[in-house]
């Protein structure tokens, strides 16, 4: 089993074996100082973080959704294996339909895989927690909660008090840049300051995980940009582990340590990507049209269309 | 400069109705319409005035209110938490729903006859009315406010690791919140309707009763007068149900108080 994941992932063979068993050993293990992520760039820094524990490791996973009264399944993943460590953003692209966010809503403990085991820090998930903080393309904002009090939600659930609530909560809609809209309703808000809002929110309870379903799908392509710069910044700032769905290919290469690109319906991961890319990514506006960046962009780019006739034909075929 | 707006708005919103009662008043006192069937508004007013100051009209109102509030309270008692459990539970609400469906479409008044016989004439089956005709719209609203929450809200609740009962508290009943005060206010409407005709059918007062009343005596002025007050009745209740709905639900765009 092993063995057939290496062979298939070449970066998983780099993996000293002990590691493993070593983040499997429990929470003690996972620890990286924070503000290791924002020295974490080219060669060197690809090294350190393949020496970083595994956060979620994913083995195996296997979905199908019931179509209709017919009785018919139709399989989403189809033993998905993929390991996150410690400090990684890990990017996940796919054709549409390949059930990245299926994959997501797996990790998140929103949905359960029919088999295959998916842990976090060696232990199975059992449901949605804390630990995790999800950010959807659609925002899902509460309507009726202004700002301040939306990313006061997860706060409320941890129990916290209301003073330290509202105090955290400034905290990140600061880091969001919003404080001037702190009392202000979502139907107030354009659609770049939701989604700020919605990753306030999701940071907001400290999680260790952030999960984020495609979350500039939704934006003009100017406030995309950005907020991927925004992305950076934060990602430097907090040193979460982050696992980030997306369709563009651009904005998987810009913002991960690796993109993981995923097969057409049933999901699996085809390959693995390294963006070893240094500089500072988030200043440098001429980043995007580096000779390296566009390389990788490139080879992700190949894996993925491959997948993505396969995804056509398939939906022309029927 | 918005002192100037402000009355420029109250005149566009008074001005539809303000020409409707200038005609009332026109129309008989220059011998269009017959005097006899239709007194100008200001003489309507003027009785209206009166019986309610000092004559029986606010006995009639305080009677009729009594009826349609405690109908319309045991309608909110009995459809608002029915209406958030079918709601919750949609397995439960697919079996119940034919049965409502079936209930739903059988007119109150058509089951008036069935009330006065088990219930008697008196206030029980006038109150049982109201109730029976004014819990629909709040149960129906209710279960579908409920079943519409938004997916993604409840997702997203979940995902922070929220119970069940968190869950109702904080996403499902404050998302409901707007579709069930349609219902009460398409509730407190049909209360007011329920209750005139509930009145003319078998009473010794209230505001329906004294239409009929009137019209038997060709009181035309009281009767009138009564029709006028029905009006404002509908109107102070829309009135009331609507600043209580824009308080409790000021994040989203404003409803129109007239």
């Amino acid at each position: 089993m092993t063995a057939r994941l290496a062979a298939r992932h070449s970066v998983f063979s780099s993996i000293p074996g002990g590691l493993i068993a070593e983040s499997e050993s429990g929470p003690t293990a996972r620890s990286v100082e924070p503000g290791s992520a924002v020295e974490a760039v080219g060669e060197a820094a690809a090294q350190e973080a393949s020496l970083r524990p595994v956060k979620i490791r994913a083995r195996n996973i296997r979905k199908a959704f019931e179509v209709g009264s017919a009785g018919g399944a139709v399989p989403a993943l189809e033993g998905v294996d993929l390991d996150i460590r410690s400090g990684e953003f890990l990017a996940l692209v796919g054709p549409s339909g390949c059930g990245k966010s299926t994959f997501l809503d797996i990790v998140a403990g929103l949905s359960r895989a029919d088999s295959g085991s998916l842990d976090i820090e060696g232990r199975p998930v059992q449901g949605p927690g804390l630990d995790r903080g999800v950010v959807f393309q659609g925002y899902a904002l509460f309507p009726w909660r202004t700002v301040l009090e939306n990313v006061e939600f997860g706060l409320e659930a941890q129990g916290l008090p209301k003073g330290r609530r509202r105090e955290i909560a400034r905290e990140h809609i600061r880091l969001v840049g919003l404080e001037a809209f702190e009392e202000r309703h979502p139907h107030q808000l354009s659609g770049g300051m939701r989604q700020r809002v919605a990753i306030a929110r999701a940071l907001a309870h400290d999680p260790e995980i952030l999960l984020m379903d495609e979350p500039f799908g939704a934006l003009d392509a100017q406030t995309r940009e950005r907020l991927q710069l925004e992305m950076l910044k934060i990602k430097q700032k907090t040193a979460k582990t982050v696992l980030f769905v997306t369709h563009s290919i651009e904005e998987a290469v810009l913002l991960s340590d690796r993109v993981a690109v995923m097969t057409s319906r049933p999901g699996t991961i085809k390959t693995i990507v390294d963006i070893s890319l240094g500089g500072d990514r988030g200043s440098d506006p001429e980043f995007r049209t580096q000779a390296a960046f566009v390389a990788l962009r490139h080879r992700v780019w190949e894996a993925l269309h491959d997948e993505v006739d396969k995804a056509l034909s398939k939906e022309y075929s029927r | 400069m918005s002192l100037i707006r402000e009355v420029q708005a109250v005149l566009v919103k008074t001005a539809a109705v303000a020409l409707f009662l200038a005609v009332w008043e026109a129309l008989p006192r220059l011998g269009w319409v017959d005097r006899s069937f239709v007194p100008p508004f200001s003489e309507v007013a003027a009785y209206l005035w009166r019986s309610l100051i000092g004559g029986d009209l606010s006995r009639h109102l305080a009677v009729s209110l009594g009826r349609s509030g405690l109908g319309f309270g045991l309608a909110l008692l009995v459809a608002l938490p029915l209406g958030f459990v079918l709601g919750w539970f949609p397995a439960f609400e697919r079996f119940v729903d034919p049965l409502l469906q079936v209930f739903r479409q059988t007119s109150a008044f058509a089951l008036f006859p069935l009330f006065i016989l088990f219930l008697g004439i008196g206030e029980k089956s006038k109150v049982a009315i109201i109730f029976y005709g004014a819990q629909w719209p709040l149960l129906l609203n209710t279960i579908s406010g409920v079943k519409n929450v938004d997916p993604l809200l409840v997702k997203s609740a979940r995902s922070m690791g929220l119970g069940r009962f968190a869950l109702f508290r904080k996403v499902i009943l404050p998302a409901a919140l707007p579709q069930v005060f349609t219902g009460l206010r398409l509730a407190a409407t049909l209360a007011i309707l329920i209750i005139v005709a509930a009145e003319s059918l078998g009473a010794s007062s209230g505001l329906g009763y004294v239409l009929t009343n009137a019209q038997y005596n060709f009181d035309l002025p009281r009767m009138y007068a009564a029709i006028v007050l029905l009006a404002l009745v509908g109107l102070a209740t829309n009135f009331i149900l609507v600043t209580l709905e824009n308080r409790l639900t000021g994040w989203k765009p404003q409803a129109v108080r007239f």
